[in-house]
């Protein structure tokens, strides 16, 4: 794999969220506001970005055997700062996110990275992995922000776009994009349109349906 | 005691880890295969919970938290900003205890959680228990019911889940959308009808 490719694969051929299933907590949770989830995916590939670099200069120094306990620790540590600048310099965004700014220490995505890239490259490679991977999270995240707030307020980052019912304006807000459920149709409905477009990423089956015998010799 | 009660449904029914908060997703999504599996994981979540939600509860109050040191005479102290650090290695030490016991008295139980015990230190179902526990401030016996109840509502889900995909696998599903697409649409389907319990109050 080249320097090139470990930057641009994982944006589509290898998105962590639709194709390795990374990650899915936060895409989830905080995708009801857009700014809420440019902020999460600043906040995830700034970490990705850290982690990745850390683990990539101390990998020959490394035991394999308290690599994960060093990795959870590096995490952490980055995490923690990320929240302490969010808690700081925007406090309102901070409030929204809840933890979910805390539990990028168990997104599966920056560990998954730092075992499977920063583990065996070089710095450039790893960098160049972990933005590629935080841009693919942050696609998606984009994507379905833009449409459950959209559909859920007619708004986009708190900017009225659809005027709604009440405010006077024609559009009849979708309530239930604000809940917890929409997202799970969305991403699986991204995961549809995905697939149909890329067959390559399609699971394969645990079996073949047998298929029906023809109605005459029924 | 009726305050247990109160914050252990809620935790169960109404604020769902899974199905309204999302954590634990990775493992939901991909170990939800088989009933039996599932039932296994089951029980390791609300295991680990029940113990690490209050574990996380006493760390807090007493050593971590603003002036919490007073009881040493060191009032000013606030270690609040180390809570997530204290929590993770809190919750990767108590797994690998609680795997060393279940290992030496309970070897049916140990060999039916496998590889999914270690796994849940990076399952966010666990910290995010924790972190909610510090975020609402709870006391210590509402810990208790909100880490079971956690474990609990975490397991029914994926339990669910597990029994409404052994059923699809016989079903004919639009090509693209098998496996991973279909399973999310359930996930969201289930979730909905979670949605339906928030107007009941205990």
């Amino acid at each position: 794999m080249t320097r090139k490719d470990s930057f641009i694969k994982p944006l589509l051929d290898e998105n962590p969220i639709t194709l390795h299933i990374l990650g899915i907590c936060s895409a989830l949770a905080i995708t009801n506001s857009l700014t809420s989830s440019l902020i999460m995916s600043v906040s995830l590939t700034t970490v990705l970005v850290m982690t990745n670099v850390a683990i990539s200069l101390i990998r020959k120094h490394l035991p394999s055997s308290v690599r994960l306990i060093v990795q959870i620790t590096i995490i952490a540590s980055a995490v923690t700062v990320i929240d302490q600048i969010l808690t700081a310099y925007l406090p309102d965004a901070a409030k929204t996110l809840s933890v979910y700014v805390a539990l990028i220490v168990t997104n599966c995505i920056v560990l998954g990275r730092a075992e499977a890239c920063a583990m065996k490259h070089g710095v450039v490679t790893s960098i160049l992995d972990a933005l590629g991977n935080g841009l693919g999270y942050s696609l998606i995240l984009i994507v379905v922000a833009v449409i459950r707030e959209l559909l859920g307020n007619g708004s986009l980052m708190g900017q009225s776009i659809l005027k709604l019912v009440h405010e006077g304006g024609w559009y009849e807000p979708n309530a239930m994009m604000m809940l917890p459920p929409s997202a799970f149709f969305i991403i699986g409905f991204l995961i549809w349109g995905i697939r149909t477009w890329k067959p390559v990423q399609k699971e394969a089956a645990d079996f073949k349906p047998v298929p029906l015998p023809d109605r005459e010799k029924r | 005691m009726s305050n247990f009660f109160d914050v252990f449904f809620r935790a169960v029914f109404l604020e769902n880890l899974a199905l309204a908060y999302f954590l634990g997703m990775c493992t939901f999504l991909a170990v939800s295969k088989k009933v039996k599996t599932t039932f296994g994981l089951g029980i390791a979540v609300i295991v680990v919970e029940a113990i690490s939600v209050p574990v996380n509860n006493l760390l807090y109050n007493f050593i971590l938290r603003d002036g919490a040191m007073a009881w040493a005479g060191l009032e000013n102290l606030d270690f609040s900003y180390l809570g997530l650090l204290t929590q993770i290695a809190v919750i990767a030490a108590m797994i690998q205890v609680l795997e060393m016991v279940l290992n030496r008295f309970f070897p049916a139980l140990y060999s039916t959680l496998g590889i999914f015990l270690p796994l849940l230190t990076v399952n966010c179902a666990i910290l995010g228990a924790s972190l909610f526990m510090v975020q609402r401030d709870l006391g210590f016996t509402e810990s208790v019911a909100f880490g079971l109840g956690a474990g609990v509502g975490w397991a029914l889900a994926i339990v669910m889940l597990a029994g409404l995909r052994e059923k699809m696998k016989y079903s004919d599903i639009p090509e693209g959308l098998e496996g991973l697409g279909i399973t999310f649409i359930t996930t969201g389907l289930i979730s909905l009808a979670f949605m339906g319990i928030a107007g009941l109050t205990f």
